[in-house]
């Protein structure tokens, strides 16, 4: 393809790739982002390209970023019928192959309930209770392929945008009531303009793409499935702000985000998208992609900034406000990966419709990871205010272990706990905070009844204590000691005064703290002090842990009626606590035990229990 | 010249002034850690905070590093500052008990507990060294290294410095090089010494200090001996 | 030195004034950061040197030691904890004898912890030499890792049937 020097030729390419796509051709897709990858979606794709030889005139296979669907993965999509196979191997695919040849459908491949099979993607429940603005085009693009982002209408938005003036772009992405997807939720339409009328010949735009919050990975599908989106969204968003350059600062631990970011950029500048008078249109602008290296905090916009600029990523001080002065002193402007990626969508289908989704305040969709211990995990585009009901219920199918469901956590190490009894709230910026949680970047962690909620407080405070960058004396000491307070907690050291010292210590780190890394480090111990206080007290008082976790506070027994004396778990023990004959119940020796559960792993009866 | 309110009196500060730097030419103390006239300022030790008024809320913020703005309304010493402050006190003297100069705030402060297990560290990373090294200096020997709870201040590698010039500065400046009355091994964590209590009797009625030279002013409750009835402000 | 100083020449070239993707460079090229590579980069760029060694022990993904010939890389985000990843932690530094973040006395394996490979709907993940296996358990880490060690002793005497 060769370079396109007006709007008119990109119309003509669209048109063109469009009509190339011949429509008998039957397009096997599969799902091949990070953790597609690591359930052996490569050997299954080069199955299927095998199994395709010589029928290349019928049959495409397509490598394509994560549909999603992760606890169904390695999965393929088949189109155009859209009918979805689930939990694949590479004796599948040529299997597979003949089926499309016949036009058959292999029912034990698809998923069910109950005795009914879900055969195409709009009947699946996990997919049909979602609103997926976003997420629908990862399966149709080959990420590494500008191509395919052309030809399902790809940079169709860009092209509007520059034959609109500025201004009006700015006042289209105000009225669409979109708000940042980082976490704070900041208006949009709002930011852009406070950077846009700053007098500055040179400003400069960035994509977070730090994604620093643990159990979120939304951003991750984004970059590696469907990276032309953004940069679409950021080269809209610099015309309108009359940036001059863009920066993608994406985490150094997502490695095939990092390579489809890269390659996408190579493939605008290829094709003019990038560099100087855009289309024809006169606009010069051009995208670098910055690597992180490793540092929770580097998601806040000042420390990135830092960070871009290679020195320590330590916070600083606003105002002055990176829209004033942010990169190499210049105005700059910072939005999440999602926020960019909406950009297309609002531009093509106007504001209204946009506004038309969600609540009165929160307008649109959120993409959530749901993980944890539930059925269905993956990645869900919901519309702002759909119910937590419905997302663990109806989306995730609850508990795979049938264990009851205690909360769900949102908002990573910045947000707080929401339990069961709340889950008719609706998901919006509102009454999450209201709630004591945030939105956060969309991290959606369900737990159940063995999940200990002083010790999920304890695993994020660790996490603060180690991730803060330790120039403030709140933030660094602070959450040192809560951590320390906590630990003594799980270890039975607690006493009466540990609740409200937490409390007290937790207030002031939030007052006192310079940025939103120490302002929001209490909240996971504060949501789950306010919701879980019952815990805390049978850990303080009782010196008991209810969810069995807390290994000072229990121990492991071997159920004497289950055990059938394999001498597995005697094996693998590592310090040896274990003993019996073979064939007959074994027992634990307390004194050596260590609690470190791997017994518990092995038992292939179920027959390790605690108390 | 942006005009601020500050614990009620108007002033027309100049263009780039710190609150901090307005409060001192007023003459309202605000208490200092690691701010020093002749470095630049840092916020690390917190304990300038001062609150702000924001929109319909209000916001505690590091009064050394925040621009005097035109509009902007703060109160130097409310319940929610003091309270603030002496926990972190709380928290900097259970890192280094041995300082004289956090003992002096300690006492002037009110602090009359501490409750965290003592660290016995002699470092709390206010990081006056590095300044003093890299600005007055012009050495650049020592800075930060890591970070959260691995942070500490020293030079590469932790080997000699080919940069040290050995001036000293670093120890002069040092608060906690400043060691307190009973030496390097106090028996007490908090020293309760020289015990300097100004504190003002005010912030037992009232949300926040009405007057900030104890002057008898229109609420006379340091002046007298009870505190007044609680009154609506 | 002459090489090392043709090769930081090359990463100034390429990324110019910018200190850290130079050392990211110097990372991948070396698996750590060594200090002489460190103070080189800090003369060719007129930096403090302790600038340079204060953003190097800043970022969890640069190391300062050599590593091992194996890198087990454990996640320890939100999701992997709550399905039990700390116990794969503890499992592989017991059978290793070393703590997260250091290498064996052999050379042969180190232990990493990160938090969040953005894998979270098949937690717990580890990362072998490169490689993603996810919904470990402590057992499962510790028969990979124990494989290893049996084809590597296989290669090894192998190799050492071939030269006697």
């Amino acid at each position: 393809m060769s370079k396109l020097n007006s709007i008119k030729q990109l119309e003509e390419l669209s048109k063109k790739l469009l009509k190339d796509k011949a429509p008998k051709k039957s397009v096997i897709s599969v799902s091949s982002g990070t953790c597609g990858q690591a359930r052996g979606s490569i050997k299954l794709a080069e199955a299927f390209q095998e199994a395709a030889k010589g029928n290349l005139d019928k049959i495409a296979i397509k490598i394509t970023g994560c549909h999603g669907f992760c606890a169904a993965e390695p999965d393929v999509i088949i189109y155009p019928e859209e009918i979805f196979y689930k939990n694949l191997k590479v004796e599948d695919a040529p299997k597979i192959v003949e089926a499309v040849l016949k036009n058959k459908i292999l029912m034990d491949l698809t998923l069910s309930k109950d005795g009914k099979n879900f055969v195409h993607v709009n009947e699946i429940p996990f997919y049909n209770h979602q609103n997926r603005i976003l997420l629908k085009d990862n399966p149709l693009i080959d990420p590494t392929k500008i191509e395919d982002y052309i030809a399902i209408g790809g940079y169709k938005a860009l092209s509007k945008a520059l034959q609109m003036k500025p201004e009006e772009i700015i006042d289209i992405i105000k009225r669409s009531g979109l708000r940042g997807r980082g976490g704070a939720g900041f208006p949009t339409g709002r930011k852009w303009e406070v950077t846009r009328g700053q007098k500055n010949d040179v400003k400069y735009i960035i994509c977070n793409a730090d994604e620093g919050d643990p159990g979120a990975y939304m951003d991750r599908s984004q970059l590696e499935g469907n990276p032309q989106s953004i940069l679409e969204g950021m080269i809209i968003g610099a015309y309108a702000m009359r940036a001059t350059k863009g920066w993608v600062y994406v985490r150094t631990e997502y490695p095939i985000a990092v390579q489809n970011v890269l390659t996408g950029i190579k493939q605008m500048r290829d094709l003019g998208l990038l560099g100087e008078n855009i289309l024809g249109s006169g606009f010069n602008f051009d995208i670098e992609e910055v690597r992180g290296a490793g540092a929770f905090v580097c998601g806040e916009e000042t420390a990135l900034i830092h960070s871009i600029e290679s020195m320590r990523g330590i916070p600083s001080q606003r105002p002055p406000f990176p829209a004033q002065k942010g990169l190499f002193g210049k105005p700059t402007n910072i939005n999440n990966v999602e926020t960019w990626a909406n950009v297309p969508k609002i531009l093509i289908n106007g504001a209204d419709w946009f506004a038309n989704i969600g609540t009165k305040t929160s307008k649109g969709t959120k993409i959530f990871s749901l993980v944890g211990k539930v059925k269905n995990t993956g990645l869900v585009e919901v519309p702002m205010g759909i119910t937590l009901q419905e997302m663990v219920y109806d989306i995730g199918e609850g508990s795979p272990k049938g264990k009851k469901i205690k909360a769900v956590q949102i908002g990573g190490p910045s947000g707080g706990c929401i339990p069961e009894n709340l889950f008719h709230l609706p998901v919006d910026y509102e009454s999450l905070s209201q709630a004591g949680s945030i939105m956060g970047s969309g991290g959606m962690i369900v737990l159940d009844e063995e999940t200990c909620m002083v010790d999920f407080a304890k695993y994020f405070m660790n996490f603060l204590q180690n991730e803060s960058c330790g120039n403030c004396s709140s933030c660094r000491e602070g959450t040192q000691r809560m951590y320390q307070i906590l630990t003594d907690i799980t270890e039975g050291k607690g006493d009466s005064e540990s609740m409200d010292l937490l409390v007290e210590l937790g207030t002031v780190v939030k007052d006192a703290s310079l940025c939103g890394l120490g302002q929001t480090a209490p909240n996971p111990v504060l949501s789950t002090i306010r919701y879980y206080k019952d815990e805390y007290d049978a850990h303080i008082n009782e010196k008991r842990c209810p969810a069995g976790v807390c290994k000072a506070l229990i121990k492991y027994l071997i159920d004497q009626s289950k055990c059938t004396g394999c001498g597995l778990c005697s094996k693998n023990c590592p310090s040896g606590a274990i003993s019996g004959e073979l064939k007959q119940p074994h027992t634990i020796n307390q004194e050596k035990c260590i609690r470190c559960g791997v017994c518990r792993d092995v038992c292939k009866f179920d027959s390790v229990t605690y108390e | 010249m942006p005009k601020i309110k500050i614990d009620g009196i108007e002033f027309d500060a100049p263009k780039g002034w710190s609150i901090l730097e307005v409060a001192k030419f007023l003459g309202i103390d605000i208490p200092t850690l690691c701010y020093h006239e002749g470095l630049t300022p840092w916020s690390g030790c917190r304990l300038c905070i001062v609150e702000i008024v924001q929109g319909k809320n209000t916001k505690l913020v590091a009064s050394c590093t925040y621009p005097a703005e035109e509009g902007l309304i703060v109160r130097t010493a409310t319940k929610r500052v003091v309270h603030a402050r002496k926990v972190i006190l709380e928290l900097l003297i259970a890192q280094c008990p041995t300082s004289r100069i956090l003992q002096d705030l300690a006492s002037k402060m009110g602090l009359e507990r501490v409750r965290f297990k003592p660290k016995w560290e002699h470092c709390i990373y206010c990081g006056l060294c590095v300044r003093m090294c890299k600005e007055q200096m012009m050495a650049r020997a020592i800075g930060f290294v890591n970070r959260g709870t691995k942070l500490k201040i020293t030079t590469p590698f932790d080997r000699t410095s080919d940069e040290c010039r050995r001036c000293g500065s670093c120890m002069y400046i040092c608060p906690a090089c400043n060691l307190r009355c009973d030496g390097p091994n106090p028996k007490t964590v908090l020293c309760g010494g020289c015990r300097n209590i100004l504190q003002p009797t005010c912030l037992d009625v009232y949300e926040s200090y009405s007057c900030w030279m104890g002057l008898k002013g229109e609420c006379g409750t340091c002046v007298t001996e009870k505190p007044k009835e609680k009154k609506e402000i | 030195m002459v090489e090392e100083g043709k090769f930081i020449d090359s990463c100034l070239q390429k990324h110019g004034k910018f200190l850290i993707p130079i050392l990211q460079e110097i990372q991948q090229y070396y698996n750590y950061l060594p200090e002489e590579m460190l103070r080189t980069v800090a003369e060719k760029m007129h930096i403090p040197f302790i600038d340079v060694y204060g953003v190097a022990t800043f970022y969890q993904s640069f190391n300062l030691a050599p590593k091992g010939e194996h890198t087990i890389t454990v996640c320890t985000g939100t999701a992997c904890y709550i399905r039990g990843g700390p116990k794969i932690v503890e499992a592989v530094s017991r059978e290793l004898k070393i703590d997260p973040g250091k290498t064996t006395d052999d050379m042969e394996f180190t232990l990493e912890t990160v938090n969040c490979l953005g894998c979270c709907a098949i937690g717990p993940t580890v990362i072998l030499d490169g490689e993603y296996y996810g919904e470990m358990t402590a057992q499962k880490t510790l028969n990979l890792l124990r494989s290893l060690k049996e084809e590597k002793k296989k290669y090894e005497q192998v190799e050492l049937y071939k030269t006697t």
